[in-house]
C-alpha cells in the first residue's frame, strides 16, 4: 500500500491559470522528482479554493497552508523548505486578510489530509478478481488464519478499538455489534453480508464484489468465526450479475483450497457461504428485509426491536454486515487498531469510499480519509463542476440521503459532524448537481422513485409518498398553493414518524430538506408561477396570472 | 492447488504466486491488463479485448499475458487498459477503442513507445 504523507494542491480556475497555473504545476512535478519526493507527495490540482485574488494558490497539507500569489520562481523554495525540510516558507504565504475570509475553510483542516488512501480497493483494479492466487500473493487469507490462531473474544475487541463503524449508511459501530451476537447463546447463528446495494448511484460495494470478491469471503469467514456462526449468506442486488458469478466462482475457489467448508485451515472451524440473488425491490436493502427475503417471503421489514442480532435469520441470531464494513475487517486485524485510527477523524476512523456522480468533470469511485469537505471532493477528485458551472446542492448517499446545499460544503464528511449538521451520510454516492438544476424537479423525482420502491405494509410510507407527490407535480404545474407546503412539512413529519422503516423515514427527508434550504425556490414556483431555473413545465394559465 | 491446512501452507502458496508474478515482469515479457468490471463492461471493454486477443493471433506474438481485472475507479475514462512492458511502470490508458487499442498495440506494445493521446491525466 502507497501512502504519501503530503499533499499538494495548485489552483487551476481561469483566473490561475491566467496567472501562470499550470507552469507552476508543472514545475512543482519537476521539483519533486528533482528531490525525491514524488512517491511521497501528491501533487494534484484544485478547481475552486474559495478565493479570487493571490492566485495561482497553492496548499499544502497536511498543514492545510495556503502560498500565493505563486510564480514559478517561488516553487524551488517551497519545495525545498516546506516538503523537504519541513518549515513554513513564511514570506512567501498568502495575506493573512485573505486567509479568514474566503478560504476560512482551510483552517478546519489542519492536520487533515485529502489524499486518496485505498484500504478497502486496494486491489481492484488490479488483481484478477477471478483468480485466488492472485488475491493470496497480496496477503489474501493472512488476517483469516491471525484471526483463528487468536480468541474470539480478542478480535472483536480489536476491532472495537478500531472504531469501524457501519458503511452502510447508519454507522453503527461494527465491533459492538460483533459483541452482541457473539453474546446471545444459541446453537444456530448466521452471518449475513448485505450486498443489496439499491441506492440510486451507489456502486461501491459493486465495485469492490466485481473486483475483489475474495476479501469478501475472507471477511465473512472472520465475521462467523467470532460470533460462532457455521453458516453465512450473501445477498447480492439481482443486477449485479457479474458480481455474482464471481462470488460463486471465488467460493468455489476457496473450498477446492480448503479456505471454506470443514476444519478451515486445520482448526475446528467450519463455515460455509451461499450467495442470494435478491430480485429486483430496494426495500431488500433494509436488514430485516433481506431476512425475509433469504426466508422465501415478501420482502417486507419487521416490526424492530427485536433486532436480528438477537432474532434474525429463522429466528436465530444473526450479524448483517455491509460490503464495505467487511472489506474494512481484514486489513484492522492485520495492522491492527492504532493502523486504522491513524486515517479520518477521532469520532469516525478509517476510510470512506464515495461514487461521484452528476455535473462533474470527473465521475468515478474514491476512497478518502473520512472527514474530508465537499468542497475538496469536488475540486480535487471531481475535477470541478461540468462546463464551469456554480455548485448548487449535492445529495448523499443516494434517495434515502440528505439534500446538501452550498453553503454546508465545507462540513467535513464524517458521522459526528454530519448528525450535528442534521444530514446523514448515507452510503457514500455523492450526486452533485449544479445552478441549472431544479430542486422541485428533483424532489418530484426523487418521490417517484420512493412512492414505486415503497412496499405497502406501513399507511404512513404508502400513503404519504402518494400524496406527497400529487402535491409536488402540482407546484410544478404551477397549480399549488401556499398551503401545500405545511400539508407537505406534516406529511413529512408523519412520515418521519409513524414509518415502519428506514425507506418511509427517510422518504420524508427530500421534501423536509428542499423547504428547509430551497423553500424560496419552490415558493416561487407557486407565487409567481415561474421555475426559477427553467426546468418546470408551468401552464400557460399559470404563467398568465 | 493443494489443500491450504495452515498458515505454512498458505505462505508457501503466497511466495508461489509472487514468483509467478515475478516472471511475469521479467524483461522482455510484456503485460496487458484490461479492466473487466460492469462500467468497464458497458463502456465497450470486450471489444477491446477481442482486438488484442485478434491481434495476437493474427501476427502470432509471443510473451504477452493478457489478464482482466476489477474496476479502478475512473469510470470516466472507461474502458481502461493498463500496459506493462517487462519492467517498467505500468502505463494506463483510458477510453480505449478497438481502434485505439490497434493504435497502443503497433506503437506501445511492439513499439515500445507510448501513445500519450490515449494515457489518463494523473
Amino acid at each position: 500500500m502507497k501512502f504519501s504523507r503530503s499533499m499538494v494542491l495548485v489552483s487551476n480556475d481561469p483566473d490561475s491559470l491566467r496567472n501562470g497555473a499550470l507552469e507552476v504545476y508543472q514545475c512543482f512535478a519537476e521539483k519533486l522528482a528533482e528531490f525525491g519526493l514524488s512517491e511521497e507527495v501528491t501533487l494534484a490540482q484544485i478547481t475552486d479554493a474559495g478565493r479570487h485574488d493571490a492566485l495561482p494558490l497553492v496548499i499544502v497539507y497536511p498543514e492545510a497552508t495556503a502560498y500565493g500569489p505563486v510564480t514559478v520562481k517561488d516553487v524551488g523554495r517551497i519545495v525545498e523548505e516546506h516538503i523537504y525540510k519541513g518549515r513554513v516558507a513564511e514570506e512567501l504565504l498568502a495575506p493573512v486578510r485573505e486567509l479568514s475570509g474566503r478560504v476560512g475553510w482551510l483552517k478546519a483542516r489542519k492536520g487533515a489530509s485529502p489524499m486518496e488512501k485505498k484500504i478497502v480497493t486496494r486491489r481492484t483494479g488490479r488483481i484478477d478478481p477471478e483468480n485466488i492466487e492472485e488475491y493470496i500473493a497480496e496477503d489474501g487469507y493472512q488476517a483469516l488464519a491471525k484471526a483463528l490462531s487468536q480468541d474470539r473474544m480478542h478480535v472483536i475487541s480489536t476491532l472495537e478499538q478500531s472504531g469501524l463503524q457501519g458503511r452502510g449508511g447508519a454507522g453503527f459501530p461494527t465491533g459492538r455489534k460483533w459483541r452482541f451476537v457473539n453474546a446471545t447463546k444459541s446453537a444456530k447463528k448466521f452471518v449475513v453480508c448485505n450486498a443489496d446495494e439499491s441506492e440510486p448511484g451507489t456502486f461501491k460495494d459493486r465495485v469492490i464484489l466485481e473486483g475483489d470478491p475474495h476479501s469478501i469471503i475472507e471477511a465473512l469467514t472472520i465475521a462467523a468465526y467470532c460470533v460462532g456462526a457455521d453458516e453465512g449468506y450473501i445477498y447480492v442486488r439481482g443486477e449485479y450479475q457479474l458480481a455474482q458469478h464471481r462470488l460463486e466462482k471465488a467460493i468455489i475457489q476457496a473450498r477446492e483450497v480448503g479456505l471454506l467448508g470443514k476444519n478451515i485451515l486445520g482448526s475446528s472451524f467450519s463455515f460455509n457461504i451461499h450467495v442470494h440473488s435478491g430480485a429486483g425491490a430496494y426495500v431488500c436493502g433494509e436488514e430485516t428485509a433481506l431476512l425475509e427475503s433469504i426466508e422465501g417471503k415478501r420482502g417486507e421489514p419487521r416490526a424492530r426491536p427485536p433486532y436480528p442480532t438477537t432474532h434474525g435469520l429463522w429466528g436465530k441470531p444473526t450479524l448483517v454486515n455491509n460490503v464495505e464494513t467487511l472489506a474494512n475487517v481484514p486489513p484492522i486485524l492485520l495492522n491492527g487498531a492504532e493502523w486504522y485510527r491513524s486515517f479520518g477523524t477521532p469520532s469516525s476512523p478509517g476510510t470512506k469510499t464515495y461514487t461521484l456522480l452528476g455535473n462533474l468533470n470527473f465521475r468515478g469511485l474514491i476512497e478518502v480519509p473520512m472527514g474530508i469537505t465537499l468542497r475538496e471532493v469536488i475540486s480535487i477528485y471531481g475535477q470541478g463542476m461540468k462546463d464551469g458551472a456554480t455548485f448548487k446542492l449535492a445529495q448523499t448517499g443516494g434517495s434515502s440521503g440528505s439534500i446538501i446545499p452550498a453553503s454546508l460544503q465545507d462540513t467535513p464528511l464524517d458521522f459526528e459532524s454530519f448528525r450535528k449538521a442534521g444530514v446523514s451520510l448515507g452510503s457514500g454516492a455523492l450526486l452533485i448537481c449544479d445552478e441549472n438544476t431544479c430542486t422541485l424537479d428533483l424532489a418530484i423525482t426523487l418521490m417517484k422513485f420512493f412512492k414505486a420502491e415503497s412496499c405497502g405494509k406501513c399507511t404512513p410510507c404508502r400513503v404519504g409518498t402518494e400524496r406527497a407527490l400529487r402535491l409536488l407535480t402540482a407546484i410544478s404545474k404551477g397549480e399549488g398553493k401556499l398551503q401545500d407546503l405545511e400539508t407537505l412539512t406534516l406529511i413529512a413529519e408523519e412520515m418521519e414518524i409513524a414509518s415502519n422503516c428506514g425507506l418511509g423515514q427517510t422518504a420524508a427527508v427530500p421534501i423536509r430538506d428542499t423547504l428547509k434550504y430551497f423553500r424560496a425556490e419552490i415558493e416561487a414556483h407557486i407565487r409567481l408561477g415561474v421555475c426559477p431555473v427553467g426546468v418546470c413545465e408551468m401552464s400557460a394559465e399559470a404563467q398568465m396570472a | 492447488m493443494p489443500t491450504i491446512k495452515s498458515l505454512e501452507d498458505l505462505q508457501k502458496i503466497r511466495e508461489e504466486a509472487l514468483k509467478k508474478r515475478e516472471i511475469k515482469s521479467t524483461p522482455g515479457s510484456i503485460q496487458i491488463i484490461v479492466g473487466m468490471g460492469t462500467p468497464g463492461i458497458a463502456a465497450g471493454a470486450r471489444d477491446t479485448l477481442k482486438e488484442i486477443l485478434g491481434m495476437i493471433e493474427e501476427k502470432n506474438l509471443a510473451n504477452i499475458t493478457v489478464r482482466q481485472t476489477g474496476n479502478i475507479g475512473m469510470d470516466s475514462w472507461e474502458p481502461i487498459v493498463q500496459v506493462v512492458l517487462g519492467e517498467a511502470a505500468p502505463v494506463t490508458y483510458g477510453k480505449v477503442t478497438p481502434f485505439a487499442m490497434r493504435k497502443i498495440m503497433e506503437q506501445h506494445v511492439l513499439g515500445g513507445n507510448v501513445v500519450n493521446d490515449y494515457v489518463v491525466p494523473a
